[in-house]
């Protein structure tokens, strides 16, 4: 190196490609398009038939919960969510770790899950109702099924990319096979089967909404329906808050177990 | 509690990886398999112990284990296998608990098998909050709280860095000189072999085949670093293994 070149630094280079959590962007990404929209509506620029005043949709949702009419509404909707995933959940994990564990009945379901998955499910809402009647147990069970088929994928799939090497050093110290699935293999999969528990829910709420719609008096989706069939926007556009509310808080609630159960990952 | 293996062989579908194998392992005696890579010295290890079925030829285990023995054949494993959601202590205890010792007599397990491993003030760590060389040396106390008859070594050093390998050959040869086990040590570097073995084995590449058995008379608590003895024995395996080395290097570029 000669005297006369001039030393420059070397030019950074790296960086980027690691999305980085950025506290309350979204909010304020959410609250910047309510304002538009009110100004919009405000002003004329959007039309009253093209969306609510979000103001209107915001005094809605206040009336309908001073008059209880929400409750009436939400609570059955909670119920058969709660119920349905649960059911779809609870079996489908079953389902889904026996699959991982024994070769024959991944052999026998595999192929079974493989065919109900894509089926939309809601086509099957008249199926059920003379199955399982009119009533709740009905929404009960699309829910359940629907829940069912993706919890199920996700666990076998959580369960094989499990560690061998963890399940080869829990045999080379003689656990027992009860012991090696309880203690490595479940463990190993929680992550797996808590990430598909979020795509699960939502799906879940979708249904919810898709059976209340076909036949229920009260739920957050009949409420949806009628507001429609009257083209009452404000009272669409809130219970499509509700709606999403929902989405928002259960996906919350899977975090919270996430952040519980899977300290260990840091 | 001796081992002896008698003409091993084992090949994975239609190659053959070991070939007629046959080795005696005394009580209290490190034995060290070194050869070239994908010479199945791992694959002789899962052997011995019991994680798979040799196409022919039998391990034979020689007398009883010793009296509170859990698991008679213990292996340490190369990439350390402890569950990441237990910690350091819950990791022991993993493998105590098949055996119905829990609550103050695993407690004394613990403490016990932390402190010859200088570990008990981590005893609540979580393995992701570990060095590397620390990870092990939780494996290697996990392996000791079950009372092996004999250790079965799986490059335990090979993850580690050239200083924290160092350290832990010095934490083995402590442990050895406290209370001699038997070991199986399977490793490709020949620094940690002549450090560690009374006998070293020498594999042929691929089918492995046993070339040579060496005995290494110094003790093992007066071998250290950089020995003249120690480095001439290194570059004599070496030479010895050299050629296969480089054949089996071509080899694997083949495959």
């Amino acid at each position: 190196m000669s005297d006369a070149d001039p030393a420059r630094p070397v030019p950074f280079r790296g960086g980027g490609f690691r999305p980085v959590a950025k506290r309350g962007t979204g909010i304020v990404v959410f609250l910047l398009l309510l304002a538009l929209v009110e100004w919009g509506t405000r002003a004329g620029w959007i039309g009253n038939l093209t969306l609510p005043r979000p103001s209107d949709v915001g005094v809605t949702l206040v009336d309908l919960a001073r008059s209880g009419q929400l409750w009436v509404h939400l609570i059955p909707s909670l119920t058969r969510l709660a119920v349905g995933s649960l059911l779809g959940v609870t079996v489908g994990i079953g389902v889904g770790v026996m699959i991982g564990l024994f070769s024959h009945v991944r052999a026998g379901l595999v192929p079974l899950v493989a065919a109900l998955f894509p089926i939309p499910k809601i086509a099957l809402l008249p199926l059920f109702v003379i199955w399982f009647g009119i009533d709740e147990a009905s929404k009960y069970a699309l829910i359940a099924l629907g829940t069912f088929t993706p919890t199920v994928v996700s666990t076998y799939g959580a369960v094989d990319n499990v560690d061998r090497t963890l399940i080869r050093m829990g045999q080379s110290f003689g656990l027992s096979w009860l012991s090696i699935v309880r203690k490595i293999v479940l463990p190993g999969a929680l992550p797996g089967i808590l990430s598909g528990l979020r795509v699960s829910i939502a799906i879940g709420i979708i249904l919810l909404v898709a059976a209340e719609m076909l036949g229920a008096q009260y739920g957050i989706g009949a409420y949806v329906l009628q507001a429609g069939s009257l083209y009452d926007l404000e009272r669409l556009f809130a219970g499509v808050v509700i709606l999403s509310a929902l989405g928002v808080l259960t996906s919350a609630i899977v975090g919270v177990l996430e952040r519980r159960l899977l300290v260990w990952r840091g | 509690m001796d081992l002896t293996l008698e003409h091993i062989t084992h090949r994975y579908s239609d190659v053959p990886v070991l070939q007629d194998i046959s080795l005696h392992i005394p009580a209290g005696e490190i034995l060290c398999i070194i050869g070239p890579s994908g010479c199945g010295k791992s694959t002789l290890l899962r052997l011995i112990g019991g994680l798979e079925r040799p196409d022919s030829g039998q391990v034979l285990q020689l007398g009883t284990p010793p009296e509170g023995c859990l698991n008679p054949l213990t292996y340490v494993f190369q990439d350390f296998a402890l569950l990441p959601w237990r910690s350091v202590g819950g990791n022991i205890s993993l493998v105590l608990e098949d055996h119905g010792i829990r609550g103050k007599a695993a407690d004394a397990i613990i403490a016990d098998v932390l402190a010859r491993t200088r570990l008990s003030d981590f005893r609540n760590a979580l393995p992701r909050q570990l060095s590397g060389g620390m990870k092990q040396r939780v494996a290697i106390a996990r392996a000791l709280a079950v009372n092996p008859a004999v250790m079965l070594l799986d490059e335990p050093l090979s993850a580690l860095d050239a200083q924290t390998r160092e350290l832990l050959m010095e934490d083995l040869v402590a442990l050895w000189t406290r209370q001699p086990f038997t070991g199986i040590y399977v490793t490709h570097n020949l620094a940690e072999a002549v450090r560690l073995g009374h006998r070293i084995a020498i594999l042929s590449r691929r089918p492995g085949q046993l070339r040579e058995v060496i005995k290494v008379e110094t003790p093992l608590g007066d071998r250290h670093a950089g020995q003249p003895e120690l480095e001439s024995l290194q570059a004599r395996l070496w030479q010895m293994m050299k050629d296969e080395a480089v054949a089996a290097d071509q080899e694997l570029l083949n495959v």
